[in-house]
């Protein structure tokens, strides 16, 4: 049973493995049948009102239907637009911000409290005064959606400029380089991780801003 | 020997918000072509500020740094720094490319240094891949490849192991030789210092002068490094400097 036991053969570890495995997606699986049962089983009955709830079969009636009709993709369509779009903005206007705010550090200085507040508004309830602002349409969404993520790229991508290596840039200015050659040749490829993590980030956060933004709307 | 380097009456000091540290006082010195200078002293006697005001990394407050307006100056860390993301021969070719100077001519010049010091089936490893000495000497060719007359060293050989130092410091040695360079070398290690340099400069503690400028000679053919640490002369000159910088504690 054990798998730490010394006298266990090889066998016996591939079949606990593959037992454990079988486990686990079982208990994926029954998660799932157990929500979506529930849900779907209380809407029947009607302990809760399926009018604001939903329930899983009325979801899938409703997305047969729009299948059919074709609607869905254009939804689905405009959706995923809108998402790409504010993420490469936020991608670009992030790493743009970042690299103005480490070439000079006065005004990172002076901007750090302001995007570290900003950071902390609650965009998800500015949403509905963007529409007074910005007017009903997908400029509203868009913004909505950079609002979202961009002041976390900012404050990590700055994050991780300023923590290179101090060696590496006198390495540069050894080799006759200059603050360019530093951004260039050190500072950006050094961060490139740190870049990764916030395009995961974010496509998730411009998902969530665009859906808000239309939800508002 | 023709004068390659002369610094006049330098003063300098570091300025924090804290006070003001005074690192440098009146150091004047000449390094002259083809000639290995060490510098040695107590930590904190500003040894590595000479290389940085030698560079022109740093401003002096008082005296001057003068040079021969052909000599171009090299400059190594004490650390290889090559760049984990980079190929061993892109990072060799770092300088270069900063200075745009990467021409056929240089590159040729890189595939003679690499293989002449046994880095030819690494040109495009990974740093990681290297031993300690393979990446110092990597990041020496980087150096070299700039062409530069004048070789700034800070500690080079500190970060490597006592025996891969000693031989890094040998092929290092007879590379610097062979390309008829001229190196300051900064030092904290007296034997190592005393076995690369054709004369040492030892250093008070901070704020540093000079106390002492010492030619060493040895009475051998064909000078190695490793040969120097059995030469008659190595244990007067030892002791000497020895004192030198014990006075100074």
């Amino acid at each position: 049973m054990c798998p730490n036991n010394a006298n266990l053969t090889q066998e016996e570890f591939i079949a606990y493995y593959k037992k454990k495995k079988v486990m686990i997606t079982f208990y994926r699986i029954l998660i799932f049948i157990v929500f979506f049962g529930v849900w779907e089983l209380t809407t029947q009955l009607k302990i809760i009102d399926s009018f604001i709830f939903s329930s899983p079969s009325r979801i899938i009636k409703t997305f047969i239907s729009m299948t059919g009709d074709g609607s869905i993709f254009y939804h689905v369509g405009i959706t995923l637009a809108e998402t790409i779009l504010s993420f490469f903005l936020v991608l670009l206007l992030g790493i743009l911000i970042a690299i103005v705010l480490w070439w000079n550090s006065s005004v990172a200085s002076v901007i750090e409290p302001y995007l570290v507040v900003l950071n902390s508004l609650p965009k998800t309830a500015l949403a509905p005064i963007l529409i007074v602002w910005l007017g009903n349409n997908v400029k509203t969404i868009i913004v909505c959606a950079i609002s979202l993520a961009i002041f976390t790229t900012i404050i990590n991508l700055y994050n991780s400029f300023t923590n290179v290596e101090e060696d590496k840039i006198l390495l540069i200015k050894t080799l006759g380089g200059h603050k360019k050659d530093i951004l260039l040749k050190v500072i950006l490829p050094s961060s490139f991780s740190a870049i990764v993590s916030s395009i995961k980030v974010n496509i998730g956060l411009c998902l969530v801003g665009v859906i808000i933004g239309a939800g508002v709307k | 020997m023709n004068q390659l380097l002369k610094l006049t009456e330098i003063n300098f000091s570091y300025h924090t918000l804290s006070g003001e540290t005074k690192v440098l006082n009146n150091v004047s010195f000449e390094v002259n072509s083809n000639e290995f200078v060490g510098i040695i002293g107590p930590s904190g006697s500003g040894k590595s500020t000479i290389l940085s005001l030698i560079f022109g990394l740093l401003v002096p407050d008082e005296g001057e740094v003068q040079m021969n307006n052909q000599t171009s100056v090299g400059y190594m860390l004490q650390k290889d720094h090559l760049l984990e993301w980079r190929s061993v021969y892109k990072n060799i070719t770092l300088g270069l490319e900063i200075n745009k100077q990467l021409t056929n001519e240089k590159e040729e010049l890189i595939e003679q240094m690499l293989s002449d010091y046994g880095l030819s089936g690494f040109k495009d490893a990974k740093p990681s891949q290297l031993s300690g000495g393979m990446r110092q000497r990597a990041a020496l060719i980087r150096t070299l490849a700039l062409q530069p007359d004048l070789l700034l060293l800070d500690e080079p050989f500190s970060s490597l192991d006592y025996q891969t130092r000693l031989s890094v410091a040998d092929d290092i040695f007879s590379i610097l030789r062979k390309e008829g360079k001229s190196a300051i070398m900064v030092t904290h290690d007296l034997s190592e210092a005393l076995s690369f340099c054709d004369r040492i400069i030892v250093l008070s503690k901070r704020p540093g002068t000079i106390k002492k400028n010492v030619p060493i000679v040895f009475s051998i053919d064909n000078k190695t490094p490793l040969a120097a640490r059995n030469a008659p002369e190595f244990r007067k000159y030892f002791n000497l400097l020895w004192g030198e910088l014990n006075v100074s504690e």
